[in-house]
């Protein structure tokens, strides 16, 4: 459509944030150069100008007392959104995180709530080495007690921030760099989309099919979704029809459209920039695996991070992450009996 | 406690040492990265954090070192690097990510690591304090002298691991010295928005150790307080927290706009630059001649020019390398 309003992600997680900020004075947002700067990854641009240094606070690099503070300051009544400038920086902060932020309602049996959003960079591709390229997705989604959502375009972005805020539990945002929308790393183009100007929410928990096909199933999430879809069009001229779908959130996991999808197709591939092993592509194999009525027409594959530290050469970096290509080349192999028969 | 001569002349072409391989970094790392400034592009990628306007602090501290002395350093860790005598070569090559580099490329510019000196960073902030405590006491336990030095922003003193290894350090009277370089920002956030007191050394009140605050990025009172410092750390006597004013000439890293500076403090911080301060002082006080400075400076412009072609002239890594190196 013409006049199609397309958003980054960063601009649409702003809006979301903007939006119930407008109507609910409880929610107020913290971080490290998140008011004035506007976020190093641009999620808060324009935020501090409208509500101000009260609500928008600049925190000191002290993540360990802010993050136990909005897990403080939701269980008295507020909506803390608070940004881990990049999720690879949760070893000096888990503590709040998984001990409090993760326990605190089971252990209250219900009787504390802690209405939260945990927003947090991921992603590597641009050579920041492995102290700030990691995913975790595994790591954080492991740990019961926090929904985990993960977007891959900005219409998602927006909706599930406001679900995430609108949620009385503590919810994970996890962001791709890659997909943000800021030129200095790059930019997905197929991650800025077009973004409705009322708020809406996303459901957490619900995964979305974004290609249908019927002889493999790509699954994945953020970027891996990305590389899906482009290996999807590139496989259509070996007759190979791919359906994608984009997980979208971790916690709660949306197993049941995965295990329709691989009924159609019969063959699965798990795309993950997370480490391989322990992780979410293990999970979404184990989740089909473990259907009765399932039988896989091949082994399943997955497409993830190898077992190593991410290195900071651009070519060691570029041959560990996953892409296009690899996909592509896994389905040739388990759709080898699909395209002679 | 006075520099001598030679000391001096070390100290001076230390810091030019580190401002022209900076200065060469920072061209290079443009390269490839217009007219669209990709972080993921040219022969450097990824993220730098120049230091230059901070080395005083570095060669004020590492004249009192020797190789076998620790230190810890940070994602700004260039000048510490080459005034504790890291390899120049190796270190280039690294921040190319080169198969020569101090890492064979895993690290780059935030990961300099050389054993050979016990030089070892962290970009995760304040995380390089209970590394230094910790080489600190096994130099105590073996009975092996050296002392370890954590070298990080003022930022960092309000993370919870500058504050529990302090503590650790001073109860355990530790050969260990925390220098915290005051550049006034981490990133866009002013120092007294985000710290409770104007200055850090009266935390050291807190652990029940000595604090100094150094005025004036100044590397003759540098070099007397961390002398000191270092002196009393030897003799068995416990850490010392030192704090140094200094200036962040650049921005937090390349690609930073840096609107959130006030309107003309980088020109204020220009006309400081310690480097030609330094120079003019020395000539000033008959300590060098014009012609011994013009050589210290031609003798490190050369060093870095053969660094940085040693970087250049480096084969790439190698790319499945990458799953190589990860355990011992
Ligand atoms: C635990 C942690 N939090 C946040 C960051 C992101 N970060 C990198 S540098 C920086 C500012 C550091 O300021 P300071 O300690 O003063 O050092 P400077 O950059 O001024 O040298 C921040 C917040 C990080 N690397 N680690
Ligand atoms: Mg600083």
């Amino acid at each position: 459509m013409e006049n199609e309003r397309k958003l980054t992600i960063a601009r649409a997680m702003a809006e979301s944030i903007a939006q119930e900020m407008r109507i609910d004075p409880t929610v107020f947002v913290m971080g490290e150069d998140i008011a004035d700067l506007g976020g190093v990854f641009g999620n808060t641009r324009g935020l501090a100008d409208e509500f101000g240094k009260e609500r928008i606070r600049d925190t000191p690099i002290s993540e360990t007392g802010f993050i136990g503070a909005a897990v403080g300051a939701a269980q008295d009544g507020m909506r803390p959104v608070v940004e881990l400038m990049f999720v690879d920086f949760f070893g000096v902060c888990f503590d709040a995180i998984y001990n409090l932020m993760a326990k605190n309602t089971y252990f209250s049996g219900g009787n504390f709530k802690v209405p939260m959003v945990l927003m947090t960079s991921t992603g590597g591709g641009y050579s920041d080495a492995g102290q700030h390229s990691q995913c975790l997705y595994g790591s954080f989604a492991h740990l019961p007690g926090m929904k985990v959502v993960s977007p891959s375009n900005a219409y998602d972005a927006k909706g599930l921030m406001t679900a995430a805020i609108r949620d009385n539990n503590p919810v994970i945002y996890m962001f791709h760099k890659g997909l943000q929308g800021m030129g200095w790393l790059g930019t997905e183009a197929g991650a800025n989309v077009h973004v409705p100007e009322e708020a809406y929410e996303v459901e957490i928990g619900k995964a979305a099919i974004v290609r249908e096909g019927s002889d493999v199933t790509i699954v994945s999430i953020a970027m891996g979704v990305h590389h899906a879809l482009k290996a999807a069009k590139a496989l259509e001229a070996d007759g190979i029809s791919a359906e994608v779908v984009d997980l979208r959130s971790l916690v709660p996991l949306d197993r049941e459209t995965v295990r329709a999808s691989v009924r159609k197709t019969g063959r699965l591939i798990v795309v993950d920039e997370d480490y391989h092993s322990y992780g979410v592509s293990g999970e979404i194999i184990a989740t089909v695996c473990e259907a009765d009525d399932l039988t896989l027409k091949a082994p399943p594959r997955r497409i993830a991070y190898p077992d190593v530290p991410i290195p900071f050469a651009r070519v060691m970096e570029q041959y560990c992450l996953p892409n296009a290509e690899k996909v592509v080349a896994a389905a040739r192999e388990i759709c080898r009996s699909a395209v002679t028969a | 406690m006075q520099p001598s001569k030679e000391t001096l002349g070390w100290m001076y072409q230390t810091m030019v040492t580190s401002r022209r391989f900076e200065e060469i970094i920072e061209k290079i790392y443009l390269e490839g990265k217009s007219p669209v400034f990709n972080m993921a592009n040219g022969p450097i990628p990824g993220e730098m954090h120049l230091s230059n306007g901070q080395e005083p602090v570095a060669v004020g501290v590492c004249a009192h070192l020797n190789p076998d002395d620790v230190i810890t350093a940070t994602h700004r860790p260039h000048h510490q690097a080459i005034a504790k005598g890291v390899d120049l070569n190796k270190m280039a090559a690294e921040i190319f990510g080169k198969a020569s580099g101090l890492s064979g490329g895993r690290g780059g510019h935030m990961h300099i690591f050389d054993a050979d000196v016990n030089f070892a960073c962290s970009g995760i902030i304040a995380q390089g304090m209970g590394p230094a405590a910790g080489a600190a006491l096994s130099r105590k336990l073996q009975g092996k002298p050296g002392v370890a030095v954590a070298f990080i922003g003022e930022g960092a003193a309000n993370q919870g691991a500058f504050h529990e290894t302090m503590n650790l350090a001073a109860v355990w009277k530790l050969p260990m010295i925390c220098v915290i370089e005051d550049n006034a920002w981490g990133i866009s956030v002013a120092k007294e928005t985000a710290t409770a007191v104007k200055r850090n050394d009266v935390r050291a009140a807190a652990y029940g150790i000595p604090g100094h605050y150094i005025e004036g990025n100044d590397p003759w009172k540098i070099y007397e307080v961390a002398g000191e410092a270092i002196a009393r750390a030897r003799a068995g006597e416990g850490p010392t927290l030192i704090e140094v004013e200094t200036y962040r000439l650049a921005g937090h890293f390349m690609g930073d706009a840096e609107g959130y500076r006030p309107e003309g403090e980088k020109d204020g911080l220009f006309a400081k630059d310690p480097i030609p301060a330094m120079r003019k002082r020395l000539e000033g006080e008959g300590a060098f001649t014009a012609p011994e400075l013009d050589a210290l400076e031609a003798e490190a412009a050369e060093a870095v020019e053969t660094a940085i072609r040693f970087a250049r002239e480096s084969a790439d890594a190698k790319p499945e390398d990458a799953l190589t190196a990860v355990f011992a």
